[in-house]
């Protein structure tokens, strides 16, 4: 083929898509209908939840409600000797932390490791943020693409890792929650339990339907029959595995939830409502 | 209950080409093909394109209707409204030889770099015997009608040329996949998924699923599984200490 092939103006194509014979499409996409709506709803709903997640993590206040033991998930486990009283679950690791420390060091990079690894975030960020592509069949915009093959986005394939972590934490989540049935008299239950252990089911619904669950759980084998245990347990994450988008979203939301219900309770914004104690 | 619909279909050849604007009957029940065929037959004789089954079989018609790669066959005109302009274009992705017709070869030299169904040594051919559970997985890529729409719309040779040498693109890696868990498959194809097929291109945004005929759910049972096998093999220590260990290669 010769190098120049036309004098009509067009639509600018990278030359190597020329070379190739491509035909000559105008614009990045032909696309109609509003394909931009969707990345842009993804963009603010993790902006919300990184700005939220952000300014409780570093407040270091209203995260515990001492008279019926809640404690927000995002200052869990609390392990400084600046936490109130009580809500040092695994006791106090560390002497008295700067203001500008969260009080949840311990556990939040792993968390917020655990979701940017995430196969179904990874897919959200890049189309979303880093629009790669912004949707299908929309060309993105910048000419090199070598995807997860290199570092820094090789380090993705870490992700098992933050996923075991995150297994014990939603353990201890559960803890939490479980601990939070108490009143000054005893056994206690609210309103407020209700919202924890709602949080606490959707975290492990979100935990246990990833993509590394469900390979360590029995997708690596290449024989489900020789392995019958195995192959149950695969086939019921297998189940959680497709809904694993909506758990996202849904933790994020239970988490937000959980964490305002706890520092409104605990700001005195107004009274829990008791069912027992 | 006809109507005229407008549409602009793209005709030209690999030097040149533009959108063609048509106005053209469309009646109840009918499918973009329908349209494409009745503008053959009324206003257009040498319009080119490729069908054969007009069932969404045999994955000849692959096209882009109003910027989403697609079947022809399997587009009803009954989703679009009477007032909109349709437009009709080749794959963006591989070379058009004319009009809706494009050079799909790309993907036949991908298929022949994946090596071949190895059976095991040790057991003669008619002596095979597996079990249902252990098929079931590699059944649903089975289903694929190598439309390449999917290697159409991947972004990673969509937008880049330059990629097509290293990546094979979601048909191919979902084929190795498929023979990765095949259970009397004895060829190790995990290293070479990740250093020749190029799997570490595809950042799992998942266009290869949204857009395939079949409904294979291709990221999340082909490509994110063989992500992980390559992770356990390259990048997970522990496994490889297991495996090392406890020689568990009876997998
Ligand atoms: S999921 Fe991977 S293979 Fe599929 S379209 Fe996206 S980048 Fe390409
Ligand atoms: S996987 Fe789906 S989209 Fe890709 S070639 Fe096969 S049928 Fe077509
Ligand atoms: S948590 Fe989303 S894939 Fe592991
Ligand atoms: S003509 Fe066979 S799939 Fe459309």
């Amino acid at each position: 083929m010769t190098a120049n092939v036309s004098e009509t103006p067009r639509a600018p194509l990278p030359e190597s898509a020329e070379r190739a014979g491509r035909a000559q499409l105008p614009g990045k996409t032909l696309r109609t209908d509003r394909w931009w709506l969707q990345p842009t709803l993804t963009v603010a709903g993790l902006a919300v939840f990184v700005i939220y997640a952000g300014v409780r993590a570093f407040m270091g206040a209203y995260y515990w409600v001492p008279a019926y033991h809640y404690l927000t998930p995002f200052y869990s486990p609390c392990t400084t000797a600046s936490c109130a009283p009580g809500s040092q679950h695994l006791g106090a690791w560390f002497g008295e932390f700067p203001a500008w420390l969260p009080y949840g060091i311990i556990a939040l990079p792993f968390l917020l490791v655990f979701r940017l690894t995430c196969y179904y975030y990874r897919k959200a960020y890049y189309r979303s943020v880093w629009f790669s592509p912004p949707a299908c069949a929309v060309a993105e915009p910048r000419a090199k693409y070598t995807g997860e093959t290199r570092f820094p986005l090789i380090v993705q394939n870490v992700h098992r890792y933050f996923f075991y972590v995150a297994a014990l934490l939603a353990l201890l989540n559960t803890y939490d929650a479980i601990m939070a049935f108490h009143s000054p008299s005893g056994f206690g239950f609210g309103l407020g339990n209700l919202i924890l252990l709602l949080n606490v089911v959707m975290l492990w619904a979100y935990t246990l339907s990833c993509h590394s669950c469900r390979h360590a759980t029995g997708g690596r084998l290449r024989h489900f029959s020789r392995h019958p245990v195995r192959y149950w347990m695969w086939t019921q994450v297998s189940k959680l595995n497709t809904r694993h988008m909506q758990f996202a979203w849904i933790t994020i939301g239970t988490l937000i939830l959980a964490d305002l219900y706890v520092m409104l309770v605990s700001a005195g914004a107004f009274p829990d409502p008791r069912f027992v104690g | 209950m006809a109507y005229d619909a407008r549409f602009k279909v793209w005709r030209g050849d690999a030097e040149s080409g533009q959108l063609c604007d048509f106005t053209v009957e469309v009646n109840e029940g009918e499918v973009v093909l329908d349209i494409i065929h009745r503008l053959q037959a009324t206003q257009a004789p040498d319009l080119a394109v490729r069908w054969n089954c007009k069932a969404g079989k045999c994955g000849s018609c692959s096209a882009e209707i109003n910027g989403h790669p697609r079947l022809l066959c399997m587009t009803r005109m009954s989703t679009f409204a009477e007032d909109e302009t349709i437009t009709v274009t080749p794959m963006r992705t591989f070379p058009v030889i004319r009009d809706l017709v494009t050079d799909v070869s790309f993907n036949y030299e991908k298929a022949r770099e994946v090596p071949a169904f190895t059976p095991p040594q040790d057991v003669a051919a008619g002596e095979y015997r597996m079990a249902q559970v252990d098929v079931q997985r590699s059944q649903e890529f089975r289903k694929c009608i190598e439309c390449f729409l999917c290697q159409d719309t991947c972004h990673v040779v969509r937008d880049h040329e330059d990629n097509k040498r290293s990546f094979a693109g979601p048909r191919f890696l979902m084929r190795v996949a498929e023979l990765e868990m095949h259970p009397l498959d004895a060829a190790d194809r995990v290293p070479a998924a990740q250093e020749e097929h190029g799997l570490g291109y595809c950042n799992i945004t998942k266009c290869c699923t949204e857009v395939c005929p079949e409904g294979i759910h291709i990221t999340d049972n082909a490509l994110i599984p063989m992500k992980e096998r390559v992770a356990d093999r390259k990048y997970d220590p522990v496994v490889w200490l297991g495996n090392k260990l406890f020689r568990r290669d009876k997998r």
